[in-house]
């Protein structure tokens, strides 16, 4: 229960359902803050005494477990050094894949408990065999079926989304303020819970370390200086403060980071297209397909809010490649490529090569 | 039915304090205004200051009534600290042991940081007894000292300190010494009048009293800086109107006879030592609290085995201080010598006037299932390398690698 309003509806929801359920406060922070800060805020002293009230109301007992250590290393220090590495990576993500879907699962079932209950909005289905599937939510607006992509099947059969059939948000806020629940119109959380005031950019800078370097058109040749390599994304145009025009005169953008050299390679908007995606690190969010080798249709979904695009799909040398059938634009490495068989999340991988959709010599 | 053994947090309050405190709410009168219903009110609380005064043998009025321990510890360290640094620099240095209650370390830390303290941490043996050579030594090179501060008895571990020596050893050097008695209250004999401390703080609620109201005794000789200013009451040094009924409460509670607890403690010691032999006894074994029984269990998290044994229906603790109800390994433990991971596997269990052999055998019968569930769950939450790739599935070959390469 973070203190918001989902995890407090869903922990009633779950009490109703006749579930024997115990709250608990995820500690992520030692140094938590002791108020919020405008809506962004997470994990602070305010936010465990909203659960705990919350907690209070439904009738549940409330603690607080401390994963601190264990965000740090798996969620912070990872975000770190992805980006130092060049990478774009989904924090909400790591801590779905490693604290609370590993850790506080993990935990609680050896304290006796069968489930992890959540606020996401994500639904899971029982096919006709008993295999449990992760499909979207009914409210697509807020579906978060995208960031629990990388669940898998042993995860899955340990977890409940008591929202995921509510088809709307409002009537969450609906359903908490009649429950009594002070947070029932506590703004939502957004960003990154550990970047409080949101500044993503500038935290970054501090933690990563930065060197005068050059950019690079795609041919090599050097077009302008910068002033460290993490701090562009791929996709950015605005700041690159290029000494040499374009050789068409047209707008460049960061196509490619690569820290081992400090260097930033740019080249045209169309030289974003990606025909292609693959990456090693994959998984089956439940049973896998019977023949993964062989090309499968799907819609692949490369941010949480981001439209899925039709592609097709095969594992082949150790990776899961996705080829959509229109290109993607501005993927950066380290983002997660969700696939989805209509509404169910088939599974992931984190993007780890990229082929553009536009060759060199034509750009 | 749920048993209670956390009387260390707080105690249930006595009946006859319950009843002295309801009847009092109902009576109209500052016991500072002049008329005779003022009047009436002052009555009521000093008679309450001297019962509390016989149950701590000073005079009367050197019980000074504030809202409880932390706010007497506060006053006497800070107004101690003011008083004896004047000039400022003059006296800057506090001797403090390790594993002090939060409401001491955190004080002269402030004073460090903001008022120009230097703190000097006395350390302590094993069993969590202040180092007396340690301490000596201190007192023998230093000449600027302003004050020495420590328990009189340890709330987490139990281990009582040899106060005595220390006052002695202060003394001969013209030292004020502040003695935090808040959990050895009703537990030792307390004759504050031979003592030689300069001041001591106790709280109601710990004994059976009220919450909210609390005292430190000040020798008649002191002098204290205040913190709360104001309309000057209580010897200047805490001002405030004064809340007669919490007082006539605190005072039902003081003179109540000290419960008998050693062997309710020690069925719980020679219990647990039975039902789980790993289990380690901290704190000093034969100078400890009667109430107090403290333990480490290896390979387990306190917080697990307080959740479970709160789940069968026994309330204990884990002795150590939360931060918006995060654990933090307890820094007495540390002060002790033991690692974090033996430190986090502590349980404190505190036995009250209210507690019976039937509570203990309750706690005992819980404990076995309670600790071999909280040793399989381990240090999870910490360490979960290999637990986490032998959950995942043979699709994420590439993520098992990683999460045990990181073990």
């Amino acid at each position: 229960m973070s203190g918001g309003v989902d995890s407090a509806v869903a922990a009633a929801r779950a009490v109703d359902a006749g579930h024997d359920v115990v709250g608990v406060h995820l500690a992520l922070s030692r140094m938590p803050g002791t108020l919020r800060t405008g809506a962004r805020g997470c994990c602070t002293i305010e936010d465990s005494m909203d659960a705990q009230r919350a907690a209070n109301i439904i009738g549940i007992p409330y603690y607080v477990w401390d994963f601190s250590e264990r965000f740090k290393l798996d969620v912070v220090d990872d975000f770190v050094a992805e980006y130092s590495a060049g990478r774009t990576p989904n924090p909400c993500m790591r801590c779905n894949e490693r604290i609370k879907f590993a850790a506080l699962l993990e935990k609680a079932i050896d304290l006796g408990f069968d489930a992890v209950a959540t606020g996401h909005y994500a639904s899971i289905l029982t096919d006709a065999n008993g295999n449990r599937e992760l499909h979207r939510a009914a409210a697509w607006a807020k579906d978060q079926s995208y960031v629990l992509g990388v669940l898998t099947a042993e995860q899955l059969a340990h977890s409940m989304f008591p929202l995921g059939a509510t088809p709307s948000k409002a009537e969450v806020r609906a359903e908490a303020a009649e429950r009594g629940f002070s947070v029932a119109s506590k703004p939502d959380s957004h960003d990154i819970c550990f970047i409080p005031d949101g500044d993503t950019r500038g935290w970054l800078a501090d933690r990563v370390g930065a060197e005068p370097g050059i950019i690079l058109e795609r041919d090599g040749s050097v077009v302008g200086s910068h002033e460290g390599a993490a701090a562009f994304t791929v996709g950015q145009r605005k700041g690159l403060n290029l000494g040499v025009p374009s050789p068409d005169g047209r707008p460049r953008f960061v196509l490619e980071v690569r820290p081992s050299s400090n260097t930033v390679v740019v080249g045209p908007k169309e030289a974003l297209d990606l025909a292609e995606v693959a990456g090693s690190k994959f998984s089956w969010a439940g049973l896998a397909p019977t023949d993964p080798s062989t090309a499968f249709d799907v819609h692949v979904q490369i941010r949480a809010h981001s439209d899925p695009v039709p592609a097709v799909a095969v594992v082949r040398d150790g990776e899961l490649v996705i080829r959509p059938t229109t290109p993607l634009n501005g993927v950066a490495p380290g983002q997660t490529a969700v696939i989805y068989v209509g509404t169910r999340v088939l599974g992931q991988c984190t993007i780890d090569r990229t082929v553009s959709a536009v060759p060199v010599s034509a750009a | 039915m749920a048993v209670y053994l956390d009387h260390a947090a707080t105690t249930p309050m006595f009946p006859e304090a319950i009843e002295a405190y309801t009847s009092a709410l109902g009576i109209v009168g500052n016991p500072s205004s002049i008329h005779t219903q003022g009047q009436n009110a002052k009555r009521m609380l000093e008679e309450a200051r001297e019962r509390v005064a016989d149950s701590l043998g000073c005079a009367p009025i050197e019980v000074v009534f504030t809202s409880g321990g932390t706010e007497s510890i506060n006053l006497a360290v800070k107004g101690l600290y003011w008083a004896r640094n004047n000039p400022a620099g003059s006296r800057p240095r506090i001797l403090v042991p390790r594993g002090e209650h939060h409401a001491t370390i955190d004080t002269v830390e402030w004073l460090e940081r903001y008022e120009g303290a230097v703190i000097e941490w006395i350390p302590l043996d094993a069993v969590g007894r202040i180092d007396l050579d340690a301490l000596a030594g201190a007192l023998d090179t230093q000449d600027n000292i302003a004050l020495i501060t420590l328990l009189w008895a340890n709330n987490e571990v139990g281990t009582i300190q040899p106060i005595s020596d220390v006052v002695a050893l202060a003394t001969l050097r013209g030292i004020p010494v502040h003695a935090d008695a808040i959990s050895a209250y009703q537990h030792l004999p307390i004759d504050f009048s031979t003592s030689g401390l300069a001041a001591l703080s106790v709280s109601a609620h710990k004994i059976g009293g009220p919450l909210g109201i609390g005292a430190l005794v000040v020798d008649r000789s002191t002098t204290l800086v205040p913190l709360i200013h104001g309309g000057g009451q209580q010897r200047d040094v805490r001002s405030g109107t004064q809340d007669a009924p919490a007082a006539i409460a605190f005072a039902a509670a003081a003179q109540h006879e000290a419960p008998s607890l050693a062997a309710l403690r020690d069925r719980v010691i020679a219990g647990v030592r039975a039902a789980v032999p790993e289990a380690q006894l901290r704190g000093d074994p034969e100078d400890r609290l009667d109430n107090n029984a403290h333990f480490t269990f290896p390979g387990c998290e306190g917080d697990s085995l307080l959740f479970l044994l709160d789940a069968a229906g026994v309330s204990v603790s884990t002795g150590s201080a939360c931060r918006a109800g995060i654990p933090e390994a307890s820094h007495v433990l540390l002060g002790m010598g033991l690692s974090e991971a033996e430190a986090r596997g502590a349980i404190r269990i505190t036995v009250g006037h209210s507690t019976t052999e039937a509570d203990v055998d309750a706690f005992l019968a819980a404990l076995p299932g309670a600790f071999s569930r909280a040793r399989r769950a381990g240090l999870s939450g910490r360490n979960v390398a290999a637990r986490s790739a032998a959950a995942t599935s043979d699709g994420n070959a590439p993520d098992a690698t990683r999460a045990v390469s990181r073990g």
